[in-house]
């Protein structure tokens, strides 16, 4: 076997052409390409992230962190963050699990109906689904602090501007994702493990502690970790609900030091790079937890049917929970939303604005040339990124799931490292970069956000694309190589055409999250280059909040569509996040 | 005169990933010849490094060393700095399994290998047309040209891979073990189909299987692999009958394997002392006595008797422990002194366990192998 000899020889290339025309072959050009300009988006803004903020005239200082952390104390800042993350991330996997085992392993009717709930956050963006509950629960005219809390509680309102009403509004935003990825786990999860241990004599309860939840925990685990880093990374929450209370977490805490009367750009990378150290500790954690997960579970990719759990007389409370669950998260913010753009000015449900219903706000909005315009750029900067994401990612993960070239893992990484870093954190960087870079004039302009939208995505179109490369068994290209094929004809005719479906599904996504994308948007916009998430936002600070009702429906509704034309045409596309 | 040569084959792999410096050979300075117009095969276990000198003949894998040439041309060579990449080779491949191009049907399959020809020799879309029926219609699917490729059973989507890699008409064609997808049966109509196809174009194959039964069927010579060397190469029949080591005797077909010494040689006949008994076996090779053997005693040329009269030399006394019923034969296992020895008889001849009989090792039976081959 591995002899002597063997040792010393290592693989070795033979030059049959000439060096400069195979270094110039369609294949080399196109790759390298690609892996250059995935590195330029993934690396670049970290790099200029880290300058600006330890290097200040020519030497290395932490003086922005000891501006920064003047103003609002250190302790406080992550302290805030840190309770917002982790009790978001609570409530939702406490929600998304338990929804999960019902729907999965029991009898409890309902599944379709929470399966499209599950599409709530794919569908109502983050800022619509805050002002929703800035109508239901606001101190003065909630409708729920008027027709229930207060009732019920004496002459207290429930204050929304707190930590706990934050928390109460991301964990039901997070919540719909933990159920899916609970129930994809439960679902893998072979049910002759449960039923041996019942034969073994266990009671249904005892199967639960001892088999199914050591089972699940990994990805239990895992799914309340992505959950803390979104948490970290959300910004609608605290900039529409913390910032009236003075509630500071590091997103708000950023987009405040831009939008000082003197921006204060130090400042905001001193923030930027604290939080940056946060999700990745947090991104980390959760590749660990998995992987570890990965090496014990005997959970197989198999899809199983397992026999329902059967609850008897804990049926009706279950099924009770889950319609509460659903009213609660899916019909109430839509109805309040609906309700509220049907409103000249916003005051809660009465037998009165009942009555007078208009829909003049419709008209508005829809006649409205800034709004139009704004619909132009979403619809450009949408279609464009998805495009060139999904362009992009094509070739790079054929560069990493077929080819042994030896930096590959490097352009896997740098396509990947956007996932950790938050949306206020790239705006940062991209601001920093392209105020530094007056000779690439793209600040000021759409194509600025064109390029953020294309390093965030960049993750996700990997993931599709990837996907769908791992699918394709290798001697498909083989085969074609041996017709005679060289590797552009085989890209082309071989490997795009069978790579399609993974192509639009992601393309769509890439569409629809792109659509409601605020973070990066909110510090890289100017006057003009608005998109819709920034209209929203604008008129939301303006006091237009039965305007921005109006918007947000017609968003909606848009969205509505968009995701039932990806589902006719059978591409499976879930919430794919983390 | 011979089409392929392989000469002097090196090929390492990574022993693992964590001890990417340590190197496995996966192929060890192979070399064979194949002969315009007949079949070559590459038999041996999972592992043994067949698949990887067929995909290096391929171009889809780089040899560390040697070379390989195809009718003078330099496919491969390390010496001269020398590498033909895959789709220049002009070879034919089937795969093991197919990779039929699920998004093309069968007509735009077969019409791949044409299409992607440098503009200066692809044929015009007629032309293109008329190659593609008449070849389909060698492998019988050209009532089928329009439908999806996905829609094809196995064996017709194994034509369809044969058809595709034989439309460029191409010197060589490569078969990676192209039947272990198909069911028994439709394995051997498929063997006996793709020798006739192979006989009638007169086409050049290197054929890599594990299967013994089907090199022997299909090939004009067979290489026998282990651990990325060539054992043995031959016809099947001289393979077969008489296997150069214990590892050949043992895959290709099954065998008693007797340890003995060489006590004289007699009339062309060596006598071989074993722990059971003494045997007298033909054999061209040349022992002395004293020598270490093997005797190598084919099952189906072993006769049981009930008639226990006359042990001596090549009859000995044994019991049989069990009977098992295979159809179209009996298999018979006979205890001698501590050992168990395989006999295979017709179906005429079965005896019940426990019964004792005597064990006639006819001379075809034996192949005669040095110890520790």
């Amino acid at each position: 076997m591995a002899g002597g000899t063997a040792a010393a020889l290592g693989p070795r290339l033979f030059a049959d052409d000439s060096l400069l025309r195979r270094a110039l072959s369609a294949r080399n050009v196109v790759v390298l390409a690609v892996a250059a300009v995935v590195a330029y988006l993934g690396a670049v803004p970290l790099g200029f992230l880290l300058w600006q903020t330890f290097v200040r005239g020519g030497h290395l200082t932490l003086a922005n962190f000891r501006g920064a952390y003047t103003s609002v104390g250190l302790g406080t800042m992550v302290l805030n963050s840190l309770a917002f993350a982790l009790g978001s991330s609570a409530l939702a996997t406490l929600v998304g699990s338990t929804l999960a085992y019902l729907i999965v392993r029991t009898d409890v009717p309902g599944k379709a109906l929470m399966f499209a709930a599950s599409l709530v956050p794919l569908i109502i963006p983050g800022i619509l689904h805050t002002i929703a509950w800035t109508f239901i629960l606001d101190p003065n005219n909630g409708v729920a602090n008027q027709w229930v809390i207060e009732p019920l509680d004496g002459h207290k309102p429930f204050n929304l501007y707190s930590i706990p009403g934050m928390i109460w509004i991301e964990g039901l935003h997070l919540a719909p994702l933990v159920f899916l990825l609970m129930a994809a786990a439960l679902r893998s999860m072979d049910p002759s493990l449960e039923e041996s241990a019942i034969m073994s004599g266990a009671s249904l309860p005892t199967v639960f502690r001892r088999i199914t939840v050591p089972l699940v925990r990994p990805a239990l685990y895992a799914g309340a970790l992505i959950m803390v880093v979104r948490g970290l990374e959300s910004f609608e929450v605290p900039a529409l609900i913390g910032l009236r209370n003075h509630v500071w977490v590091y997103t708000s805490g950023i987009w405040q030091a831009l939008n000082d009367a003197v921006p204060n750009y130090g400042k905001a990378g001193a923030y930027a790079m604290s939080l940056l150290v946060l999700t990745s500790v947090g991104v980390y954690l959760q590749s660990r937890t998995s992987r570890r997960g990965r090496a014990v579970q005997t959970i197989t990719g198999k899809g199983f049917r397992p026999h329902p759990v059967r609850l008897g007389v804990w049926r009706l409370p279950a099924t009770l929970l889950v319609l509460l669950y659903f009213a609660v998260a899916v019909v109430l913010p839509l109805l309040v939303l609906f309700y509220a753009s049907t409103q000249g000015f916003y005051s809660p449900p009465s037998r009165h604005t009942l009555t007078h219903l208009t829909f003049a706000n419709y008209t508005a909005t829809w006649r409205d040339p800034f709004v139009r315009h704004a619909l132009v750029n979403s619809i450009y900067v949408g279609l464009g990124s998805a495009t060139a994401v999904m362009l992009l990612a094509a070739v790079a993960s054929w560069l990493v799931v077929r080819t042994r070239l030896p930096g590959r893992w490097i352009v896997d990484n740098l396509a990947f490292m956007p996932l950790a870093i938050p949306g206020l954190v790239l705006g940062v960087s991209l601001l920093f970069v392209y105020l530094r870079t007056p000779w690439l004039p793209v600040y000021g302009t759409l194509w600025i956000i064109f390029i953020a939208y294309l390093t965030r995505y960049m993750p996700y179109g990997m993931r599709y694309a990837s996907t769908s490369m791992f699918q394709i068994g290798r001697e498909l290209e083989e085969s074609a190589q041996m017709s005679g094929a060289g590797w552009w004809h085989t890209f082309r005719r071989i490997v795009l055409p069978l790579l399609t479906p993974g192509i639009v599904a992601g393309w769509i996504y890439i569409v629809v999250v792109s659509f409601r994308e605020l973070g990066a948007s909110v510090l890289l916009y100017s006057p003009g280059k608005e998109v819709l998430s920034i209209v929203i936002w604008e008129q939301w600070r303006d006091g237009l909040q039965t305007q921005v009702a109006a918007l947000g429906v017609m968003l909606i509704a848009g969205l509505v569509v968009l995701v039932a034309v990806a589902y006719k045409l059978g591409a499976r596309i879930g919430v794919r996040e983390a | 005169m011979s089409l392929l040569s392989v000469v002097e084959l090196v090929k390492t792999f990574p022993a693992s990933r964590q001890e990417r410096h340590k190197r496995v050979l996966a192929v060890d300075h192979v070399s064979f010849e194949v002969k315009e117009g007949e079949l070559f095969t590459l038999l041996g276990p999972s592992g043994c490094g067949k698949t990887t000198t067929l995909r290096s003949i391929a171009g889809l894998e780089t040899p560390e060393e040697g070379s390989i040439t195809l009718a003078d041309r330099v496919l491969f060579s390390s010496a001269q700095k020398v590498r033909v990449p895959a789709s220049q080779r002009g070879l034919g491949m089937v795969f093991q399994s197919y990779a039929i191009w699920p998004h093309m049907n069968v007509h735009q399959n077969v019409a791949f290998p044409l299409q992607v020809l440098p503009r200066a020799r692809r044929p015009s879309r007629a032309e293109i047309r008329e190659r593609v029926e008449r070849v389909l219609a060698v492998v019988k699917l050209d009532h089928l040209a329009s439908r999806d490729a996905t829609a094809l059973s196995g064996g017709q989507q194994q034509r369809l891979a044969l058809a595709r890699a034989l439309v460029m008409e191409p010197k060589l064609l490569l078969l990676d073990e192209p039947l272990s997808n198909l069911d028994a049966k439709l394995r051997e109509e498929m063997r006996f189909e793709l020798k006739r196809l192979q006989r009638e174009i007169g086409v050049t194959c290197v054929y890599v299987t594990h299967d013994q039964a089907e090199a022997l069927a299909m090939s004009n010579d067979v290489a026998v692999m282990r651990d990325g060397k060539i054992e043995q190469i031959g016809r099947p029949r001289d393979v077969y009958e008489s296997p150069r080591t214990r590892f050949v005797a043992d895959f290709i077909g099954t065998s008693n394997f007797i340890d003995g010494v060489v006590e004289e040689k007699r009339d062309g006949r060596y006598r071989v002392r074993t722990e059971h008994g003494s045997l007298e076996v033909e054999s061209d090779a040349a022992f002395a006595a004293g020598d270490p053997v093997v005797v190598s005693a084919r099952p189906e040329h072993i006769v049981l008797s009930t008639d226990l009269n006359g042990a001596g030399p090549n009859r000995w006394r044994g019991r049989v422990e069990v009977r098992s019923f295979l159809g179209e034969v009996v298999d018979h296992v006979v205890s001698v002194g501590g050992r168990e020895i395989r006999v295979r008889c017709n179906s005429a001849i079965s005896i019940p366990p426990p019964t004792e009989v005597t064990l006639v090792f006819n001379q075809e039976a034996f192949t005669l192998i040095k110890a520790g081959a």
